[in-house]
């Protein structure tokens, strides 16, 4: 990661989106009255689905919207690799994992594909369909190598896979996220040894509990009182 | 049977998303039933319970959770408590909380108000890392249908006012210490604070907060059903309870599982896996912990246990029981340099030993990795290791020179070999596959 | 009280105290970065490690952790020593070392520390980070490289000076201390960061490689710039003052100044009168003392002691006032006045034009009635404790006049002083806080007392004191002011006042004292100027007396608060130019009426005997003012009440003269116009 800058060219201005405005309010809404700052993180992130990317005066509106000093939202939307801080593909931002678990199962193929198909990172492909990006682990490392391309994780890659699945989202035509050779979730390939037991899933557990283990015999009213 | 946990005794029934997710579904597995019984105990009937089931927490420091939710004032003064659980789920390797959120989101929905009502909160947030967008969407979605059935909310029918929150995060590895998260979710730059005051004195806005796992919040609500010595049952004294363990790297069938503690590593390999790549033989090195614990070699892999005393036994840890494999193909001084750029790209640039200790020793880990470093560099490295470890204000210092110390604990051979047949019979360029790195 | 061992030495220490203050109490100093007495603890240097036992066996930052009873705390440990090694070491990996060219070389904390825990060779043989340059204005000067992100600035623009413009960018190795995409910090105290900074990263712009610090001569005084008083240290090299920097005085300004103080020192050395001068044909032509001092004496003993006049300026030393004084009065004039704004104060008691609850007693102010002032341009120092008091959550304050961005919320209570009249009997709002109120302050400021209203207003004011029982305190602009009136340089019994003397044919000669802010275009007097500066007071001059600026002369100067302090000569007057007080004693010789003292400290003697209050050094009475002794009732008027610092950066002739103010006025003015280039 080199230092993370502004792009160089910014549009005039931003505005929040009838939609974005109303999510927005959902937002501060969730936090306490003059916490509203709370709301920074999910508010730029609002902005890039909206325009794909955070530019500067998006920056401003943020902190306008929260009552923030500017400076602070920039801290933010540069300290958060998330955001995007210059245009990116038309048709996929592919952020390929390339941390450790990921690259034991061949991470690096996955970045050459990219860097053959699209050239540097981080930088818009030549045609500007696609950005690609390597990160740090996604939290799928049991289904490694993966990508997320546009916020879903495609997983369980090969590289000819993953061109297969790139090619799809250049051709507009994106399939559905998940593990690319069929594993269910995160269960082994082949499909889980484990919760097979029908009982589980009988409904049989689902029969009201008359009491519970070590309960001690108490009036509710208590309880609560001795809790407020 | 595989492995050693019986199905009958499994709390995550949902695990794979093979079942209905929703409200429906997870009630017919169980989930929420008893839930009434439960919150007409006492706070303190249920921090004792968890107490005695030994739950320790899930999300790597492995701190009794009960105990932890002791820790909050006994009574709500002018300042309201909170639970804040930690969903930010980053750690290399580790890819178990993912599970419970897309595929059994209820257990946790059920745990957050349990918790809650134990340490007398009536707000909880659930702080996701920013990129699991699916997972935030279905953890929402399941939030919707606790709220719409009452069971949470304002006037719910369990009588404890109870409104849960889900927040995210932007990409940010140390949001996952518990302080960073506290500034993120207050939308602040991610650094962690320094303690004291620790969350339950002062935590987010200043109040009593108390921060827990994803995993430790949603074994609650079925360690309280079955009864503490049902979970205690489960592992060796001090490791108790099943655990979910996500394995990654060279074995043949990568999964996430629910365990039992103290399971062997290598039955848990064997059984769950099918094995390592090639066999057991084949095997060269495990990090059983996620990324930030020392690796442990195979020899002693034969042996470990998943928990938490066996491993650290090994000056290893269980961490967050994410096992990442390596077998005898793998570039290990490579693997490390790798997760050593990740501590790099992660430091918050806070505190001095981390902000410019990783950097420095990505950069000579990438020398190392080439062969080009020099051999006086080894103990320098180590030597710089030490100077971050324990010298900086939260754990990822500590994270960042862990891999490496474990790395030249075990296969300090290898680099030297590296090194020496590097320089053999060619003039000593430095610095020429770090400007390629870079 | 508990008590710890400091390396085996015990100390008693107050609760709450860090292990690092418990250390210093012990005499053992701490290293550090990132601390500072002043501002919130960040912890993020890890410069100040000790060990400390009960506790983990790894070191701990001893600025953030609370000192414990009984605590055994080790400051000089193997484990501490090679713990602050290391961070050294760190700091140094990517630090230029480029002191030889580094303007904070000689006075830079990194550099000292280094000679304790410095290796003597590096380790570290790749290529160092290089941080881009940052705009941050005109005053202060980057060299991003250099920073060591110890967020000191970061904290002090955000928490003292209340303008949250710096930040810290990115993060990692790559962190990077910025303005917001360069702008300039808006700040009136961002000079300040430039002494927090413990590197070379931050330094002052105007001052940059123009001297050593071990080349200079420091002497140490007082500011003249508001009416403050701020403690200061001039460093100068021969002739010329090179810079001002602030010393610590808890009472006043703590240890921070404004950038005005600061940085209007270059004009001390521009538009100055370096000789006299006399007007012939409508111009000015360079004269001697001899002729200077003859003309003035012939001018002002051919007119009679009615027609002739003394108007004082707002720089002034307590010794030249009293000079001009007593010059005036044995001339039988009795047209004397300090107060060019016009300012209806200066009768009666002493307490009714004092800031009485004392800048320190500020910190226990619970809500404060702003009256007619703006103290961030007034007296930015003082408006940074009133935001602190704020910050805590323990002032309320509400404002009558102009409303503007004082860096705290506030209670717009009306623009005119009719609102006084409202709140007085107002039991709601703002009234409610102050009646609850233990120690309520009202601050009025000059503005509000300037105008013809300003003796109706003053009375207003008063009133609403007295309802509330609030403290009395005159937030002045003028150094010289409180001296002035102290010794009661208002007009004596049938004189004239300041505007008066001004009016044209009201007086045939006119001295100035130093007074550049008063009109007088209507005045066809014989206008003879004494003062530092070819300014307002110079321009429209018949003969010009070559004075000595703040810097140049030993002198009195009384606060806001009423506090004597003593200035000390830095620099010798320029040319020609001579302290104030010696010329008047020998305008006063050629005039045969000469002023009975013969150096400074017999003219301090007779000063002291006359007023005993300027006897007082560094003290400041706090009393109360006599509410109903103060103004006349009148009608208020319903013009704005309006601060009576227009332009911050321009208040006066040294900061006119100044090239740094002039730029940084501009900038002020036009924020958007200046981004645009």
């Amino acid at each position: 990661m080199s230092v993370r800058r502004l792009a160089a060219n910014q549009p005039d201005s931003f505005a929040f989106s009838a939609e974005s405005v109303e999510q927005a309010k959902g937002w501060i809404a969730k936090f306490p009255e003059g916490r509203q700052q709370s709301a920074v993180i999910p508010l730029l992130w609002l902005v890039q689905k909206q325009q794909g990317w955070v530019s500067e005066p998006s920056i401003r509106v943020v902190a306008e919207t929260l009552g923030m000093p500017v400076i602070r939202v920039y801290e933010i939307a540069t300290f958060y690799t998330m955001f995007m801080l210059e245009p990116v593909g038309s048709h996929a931002l592919v952020q390929v994992c390339g941390t450790t678990p990921c690259m034991l199962r061949g991470a690096n193929d996955l970045k050459a594909v990219c860097q053959r198909r699209f050239g540097d990172r981080d930088h818009l492909s030549a045609d500007g369909k696609v950005t690609w990006q390597e990160v740090e682990c996604l939290g799928a490392c049991s289904n490694a190598p993966m990508a997320a391309i546009n916020d879903y994780y495609y997983e369980d890659l090969t590289p000819e896979t993953f061109e297969q699945i790139l090619d799809e989202f250049i051709a507009g035509k994106p399939r559905a996220p998940g593990s690319a050779i069929g594993r269910q979730g995160s269960a082994p390939e082949g499909g889980p040894q484990v919760l097979s037991d029908p009982a589980l899933y009988d409904g049989s557990a689902a029969k009201a509990l008359k009491a519970i283990p070590n309960a001690e015999p108490k009036k509710r009213g208590k309880a609560k009182e001795a809790a407020q | 049977m595989v492995g050693i946990l019986e199905d009958k005794d499994r709390i995550f029934t949902n695990l794979y998303g093979l079942h209905d997710w929703g409200l429906e579904g997870a009630k017919r597995r169980g989930a929420w039933n008893g839930v009434r019984l439960i919150l007409e105990q006492t706070p303190e009937w249920i921090c004792d319970q968890v107490k005695a089931s030994g739950l320790r927490g899930r999300g790597g420091a492995g701190f009794s959770t009960g105990l932890k939710w002791t820790f909050m004032p006994k009574a709500e003064g002018e300042r309201p408590h909170y639970l804040v659980i930690n969903a930010d789920e980053s750690e290399p390797g580790t890819c178990k909380d993912r599970e419970i959120l897309r595929n059994d989101p209820h257990l946790l929905i059920e745990g957050a108000l349990i918790a809650s009502y134990a340490i007398r909160a009536h707000t909880c947030y659930i702080y996701i890392r920013g990129e699991y967008v699916h997972e935030r969407e279905r953890l929402e979605a399941a939030i919707k249908q606790a709220y719409e059935a009452r069971l949470i909310g304002k006037g719910n029918v369990h009588g404890w006012d109870f409104d849960l929150f889900v927040t995210h995060g932007g990409g940010a590895y140390i949001c996952g210490d518990e302080t960073a998260l506290m500034e993120s979710l207050e939308g602040k730059k991610g650094q962690p604070r320094l303690k004291p005051p620790f969350p339950a004195g002062a935590g987010i806005y200043g109040c009593p907060t108390t921060i827990n796992n994803v995993e430790s919040i949603a074994v609650v609500g079925t360690i309280l059903r079955r009864g503490a010595s049902w979970f205690s049952g489960f592992g060796r004294p001090n490791n108790t309870g099943t655990k979910l363990m996500a394995i990654s790297g060279h074995v043949n069938r990568p999964c996430v599982v629910e365990e039992t503690m103290s399971i062997p590593l290598k039955q848990l390999l064997e059984d769950h896996c099918g094995g390592i790549r090639g066999g057991w033989g084949n095997l060269k090195a495990v990090i059983p912990g996620g990324s930030s614990v020392r690796m442990i070699p195979a020899h002693e892999a034969e042996t470990a246990l998943m928990d938490f005393d066996s491993l650290s036994a090994l000056k290893s840890g269980l961490g967050t029981a994410a096992v990442i494999v390596m077998d005898q193909s793998t570039d290990i001084v490579r693997a490390i340099a790798r997760l050593s750029y990740f501590y790099k790209h992660e430091s918050c640039g806070q505190c001095t030993p981390c902000r410019e200790g990783t950097g420095w020793m990505w950069r000579v880990m990438e020398r190392m990795a080439t062969g080009e470093a020099e051999m006086k560099e080894i103990d320098m490295l180590l030597d710089v290791a030490s100077q971050i470890e324990g010298h900086t204000i939260c754990g990822l210092g500590d994270a960042a020179a862990w891999p490496i110390q474990g790395l030249f604990r075990h296969f300090r051979h290898e680099v030297e070999e590296r090194i020496t047949n590097y320089r053999a019979g060619k003039p000593h360029v430095q610095g020429a596959s770090l400007q390629a790195a870079e | 009280m508990p008590k710890a061992k400091v390396n085996g030495v015990e100390v008693e220490f107050e609760p709450g105290m860090t292990v690092l203050q418990v250390a210093e109490l012990a005499g053992e100093e701490i290293p550090r970065f990132c601390y500072h007495e002043r501002l919130s603890i960040a912890g993020n240097c890890r410069m100040c490690l000790v060990e400390v036992k009960p506790g983990p066996p790894k070191p701990q930052a001893s600025c953030a952790l609370p000192a414990a009873d009984n605590q055994e705390i080790f400051t000089n440990t193997p484990m501490v020593k090679k713990a602050r090694e290391g961070v050294m070491e760190f700091l140094l990996i990517n630090h230029p070392l480029d002191c030889p060219i580094c303007d904070q070389g000689g006075e830079c904390d990194l550099q000292d520390q280094a000679m304790g825990y410095g290796r003597d060779d590096s380790r570290f043989a790749l290529n160092k980070r290089a941080v881009e340059e940052k705009a941050m204005g005109p005053l202060i000067n980057t060299v991003m490289t250099r920073c060591i992100q110890c967020t000191r600035c970061v904290r002090f623009i955000s928490e003292v000076a209340g303008v949250p413009e710096i930040g810290l960018i990115s993060r990692g190795e790559d962190v990077e201390i910025t303005t917001y995409l360069g702008s300039a910090v808006t700040s009136e105290l961002s000079g300040n960061v430039i002494d927090l900074c413990p590197v070379g990263a931050l330094t002052s712009k105007p001052y940059a490689f123009n001297a050593r610090p071990w080349e200079l001569k420091k002497t140490e005084t007082v500011d003249v710039m508001d009416a403050m008083g701020a403690a200061i240290r001039v460093d100068s090299r021969g002739p010329a003052v090179l810079r001002v920097l602030p010393r610590i005085n808890d009472e006043i300004n703590e240890e921070w100044i404004s950038d005005k103080t600061r940085f209007a020192v270059d004009g001390l050395s521009r538009q100055r009168l370096d000789t006299p001068y006399i007007r012939e044909n409508g111009r000015l032509r360079p004269a001697t003392w001899a002729e200077a001092l003859s003309l003035a004496a012939d001018r002002l003993s051919a007119a009679a002691p009615a027609r002739i006049g003394a108007i004082a300026g707002d720089l002034q030393d307590a010794e030249s006032l009293k000079a001009t004084l007593d010059l005036f009065r044995a001339l039988g004039s009795a047209n004397t006045d300090c107060r060019q704004d016009g300012m209806a104060l200066g009768t009666g008691p002493r307490e009714s034009w004092l800031f009485n609850a004392t800048i320190a007693g500020l910190e226990e102010a619970d809500a404060i009635l702003l009256v007619g002032t703006n103290p961030r341009f007034e007296a930015p120092v003082l408006n940074a404790r009133l935001r602190r008091r704020w910050l805590a959550g323990a002032l309320e304050v509400g404002l009558i006049g102009e409303a503007a961005d004082l860096t705290y919320d506030f209670d717009h209570l009306g623009e005119t002083a009719s609102a006084l009249t409202a709140l007085a009997k107002s039991r709601s709002g703002f009234a409610k806080v102050l009646k609850s109120a233990k120690a309520p302050a009202l601050i009025i400021g000059a503005g509000a007392l300037s105008g013809p209203q300003g003796a109706a207003v003053a009375h207003a004011a008063a009133q609403v004191a007295k309802a509330f029982g609030m403290s009395w305190n005159v937030l002045h602009t003028a150094a010289s002011r409180v001296g002035g009136l102290d010794m009661g340089f208002i007009p004596g019994e049938g004189g004239l006042d300041a505007r008066t003397m001004t009016a044209k044919g009201a007086l045939d000669v006119l001295f100035l004292l130093g007074a550049d802010e008063i009109d007088l275009s209507a005045s066809d007097a014989f206008r003879i100027y004494l003062g530092s500066h070819g300014d307002a007071g110079a321009h429209a001059a018949d003969l010009i007396l070559p004075g000595a600026a703040y810097t140049e002369k030993d002198g009195l100067y009384v606060n806001l608060e009423g506090r004597v302090q003593m200035g000390q000569r830095a620099v010798f007057p320029k040319g020609e130019a001579r302290e104030d007080w010696t010329i008047l004693r020998a305008l006063s010789e050629r005039l045969g009426k000469t002023l009975p003292y013969d150096s400074l400290d017999q003219l301090r003697a007779r000063l002291f005997a006359d007023h005993p209050t300027f006897g007082q050094i560094d003290w400041a009475p706090k009393g109360q003012a006599d509410l109903s002794a103060i103004g006349a009732a009148g009608e208020v008027g319903d013009a704005p009440l309006a601060s009576a610092v227009k332009a911050f950066h321009l208040t006066n002739p040294v900061a006119r003269a100044s090239v740094t103010m002039a730029e940084c006025a501009a900038l002020a003015a036009g924020p958007a116009k200046l981004a645009a280039e």
